[in-house]
């Protein structure tokens, strides 16, 4: 395998920016939308950089909204309010003034459905760098491959970087929009149950990509699945009606939670 | 008050007995409507073809100047010779409706697709976007000699006599871009089909996931960004549904032609060779006039029913070979599209 060869190159990459996973700091954190007022309620979280951070609790209690204010996607959104804080190393995410493309280059998502952009192979993962000012085609041909490796996904495709996203399977879709947002080397990957439209297989390979991806950068990941929680993640917290009821080491939350209601949701007593 | 539920019981059950021959009757007139329409296209396709189709392979003998010879009337029809000289032929109004409807899909499919992206990507949901939505689907409705006039109007006299009196001075007072001709054509067609094209990439542009929009904006793309380089791409098939939908309009229409620069007999071709290549402010020829002149104009007898099919047989060819034209276009960007769901 030579992922870890193109994981080092594409570190090597950031280490000449002299980028390093950071961590994010969430202080007071509360937001509403128009017929939700309690979506998030003052909300803090330490999250370290270089690890993968699981964010679990029952459907509704705002798992996505969260991850969204991390990128600032919820400002797409109309009539959706926010305040407090989220610094991302010395960048004040939710400041007025910050610039969110340049945000979103730093800050990159997965959805949980695959969303490949009907274009080539090639084309999908070269679109983040393109919209950065990257031109040459030399530069492009690195970045892609070099994005595809690190997804695991180079050896499945190399053979037809033209061909259409669309014909790749879903597991492979998912690989790829990995692949794309890693091509602009982001610092953290926000990933929104990466795995729960694909297959046991797929969801495997999508698990080994998180551990593999995690030495280079913050991971914060959505989860309905217990025990992918347990797996990849090395802290959790737990949400539950837009607050943080509890946040831990994984092992702890998993084995010796402080919380009567974390212990009733994970062994699947909740509801 | 128990009569009541057993009064009203054979009611409902005649009711519904009822339903089988209404719905029988229905179902049979549906089958004669479409066994007319069918049959009525049949018919008139028939008609074009048979009578115009032999009246074209006929032979008749002209006048040239090397004498008296045998012709097939395809080849009058072509060169202009013996009674249609003065119209120079089929040829230039061939030429001239092709010309303004392409013209016109090249106006109308730019200002149709920012419109439309204007109306689903930009304007909020408030009333006056709906009111400007039930506006455009509503200009449809009017008629389309009104857009004649309207282009009369609008881009002949004001627009033309502004561009006149700015840049073409010197040739005052005869009229350059301000009389009929071509680029008002066109104009006036493209609005004429600018509803057409606005609702059928309005319709492609809401069919598109929101995560699309959303994946690339999470890639620190602009929504100028997204909207150039994903959203109209991929709404490109249905965009170019509704550009062949105004191209069968715009290439069947007479009426608002004949005030903006359509004639009888125009000397040169609005297309040429040497630049400019094409010539914006000339009256042009147009196979639907050409059919309405012949039909008013023909010399009565034998010939007359057969040279009016024939040109309405190749009216109909060339409206047909756009669309196909458009139609090979749209195929071979659908076959990238389909595994997406997108089309
Ligand atoms: N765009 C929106 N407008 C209004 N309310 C919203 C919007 N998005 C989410 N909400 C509300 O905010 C709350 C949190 O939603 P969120 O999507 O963050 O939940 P979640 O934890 O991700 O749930 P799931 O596990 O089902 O994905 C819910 O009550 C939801 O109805
Ligand atoms: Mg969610």
């Amino acid at each position: 395998m030579d992922h870890r060869e193109a994981l080092i190159a594409a570190s090597s990459h950031r280490v000449r920016q002299g980028g390093y996973a950071p961590g994010i700091e969430v202080n007071g954190l509360s937001l509403t939308y128009p017929d939700e007022p309690n979506a998030l309620v003052d909300i803090n979280l330490s999250i370290p950089g270089g690890e993968v951070t699981a964010v679990i609790g029952p459907s509704g209690c705002g798992k996505s909204t969260l991850l969204r204010c991390f990128n600032r996607m919820n400002d797409m959104l109309e009539g959706c309010r926010y305040s407090g804080s989220i610094m991302l190393h010395d960048l004040n995410i939710l400041d007025p003034a910050t610039d969110v493309t340049a945000l979103r280059r730093r800050v990159g998502m997965v959805f949980q459905r695959p969303n490949p952009f009907p274009m080539s192979i090639y084309d999908n993962v070269a679109y983040g760098p393109r919209i950065g000012g990257v031109r040459r085609r030399r530069d492009l041909d690195e970045i892609v491959e070099n994005s595809l490796r690190l997804a695991a996904l180079w050896d499945e495709v190399k053979d037809g970087l033209g061909r259409n996203a669309a014909i790749l399977s879903l597991g492979q879709q998912q690989r790829l929009v990995i692949a794309r947002a890693i091509a602009v080397r982001p610092e953290v990957l926000l990933m929104d149950e990466p795995a729960s439209s694909l297959d046991p297989i797929s969801t495997l390979r999508i698990e080994e990509l998180i551990y593999e991806l995690k030495q280079s950068y913050t991971i914060v990941i959505v989860t309905h699945n217990m025990q992918q929680a347990a797996r990849v993640s090395d802290r959790t917290a737990f949400l539950n009606q837009g607050q943080v009821i509890e946040y831990d080491v994984t092992d702890k939350i998993f084995t010796n939670p402080s919380e009567p209601a974390t212990e009733d949701y994970i062994t699947g007593r909740y509801g | 008050m128990s009569i009541k539920p057993t009064l009203e019981t054979p009611g409902l059950m005649a009711n519904t007995v009822n339903e089988g021959p209404v719905s029988g009757v229905m179902t049979a007139l549906t089958a004669a409507a479409t066994f007319l329409a069918i049959f009525s296209v049949i018919l008139f396709l028939g008609f074009l073809l048979f009578i115009g189709g032999s009246w074209l392979l006929e032979a008749q003998t002209v006048i040239t100047a090397g004498g008296v010879e045998e012709r097939y009337n395809w080849q009058v029809l072509f060169s202009g010779e013996s009674e249609l000289s003065v119209t120079g032929g089929i040829f230039p109004a061939i030429v001239g409706t092709v010309v303004v409807t392409l013209l016109m899909a090249v106006i109308v499919a730019p200002l149709g697709i920012v419109v439309a992206v204007y109306l689903t990507e930009y304007a909020s949901d408030g009333w006056s976007t709906q009111l400007l939505r039930i506006g455009v689907q509503n200009l449809a409705a009017i008629p389309s000699i009104i857009y004649g006039v309207f282009g009369l109007a609008f881009f002949v006299y004001v627009i033309g006599g502004r561009v006149d009196a700015l840049f073409f001075e010197s040739n005052l007072p005869d009229p350059t871009f301000g009389a009929p001709g071509l680029l008002w054509a066109s104009l006036t067609l493209a609005i004429l089909t600018l509803p057409t094209v606005i609702v059928a990439t309005e319709e492609g542009l809401s069919r598109l996931p929101a995560t699309l929009r959303e994946g690339s904006r999470a890639l620190g793309a602009t929504r100028v960004e997204t909207v150039l380089y994903v959203v109209i791409p991929a709404a490109t098939p249905s965009i170019l549904t509704g550009v062949i939908l105004a191209v069968a309009r715009a290439a069947g229409e007479v009426a608002p032609l004949m005030l903006v620069g359509v004639v009888k007999y125009a000397p040169s071709l609005p297309i040429g060779l040497e630049a400019p290549f094409i010539h914006l402010e000339q009256k042009f020829m147009h196979l639907g006039f050409f059919v309405y002149d012949l039909t008013m104009h023909a010399p009565a007898g034998d010939g007359r029913l057969g040279i009016v099919a024939a040109a309405g047989l190749l009216l109909v060819a060339v409206i047909v070979t756009l669309n196909i034209v458009a139609l090979l276009l749209r195929m071979s960007l659908r076959r990238r599209y389909v595994q997406t769901g997108l089309d």
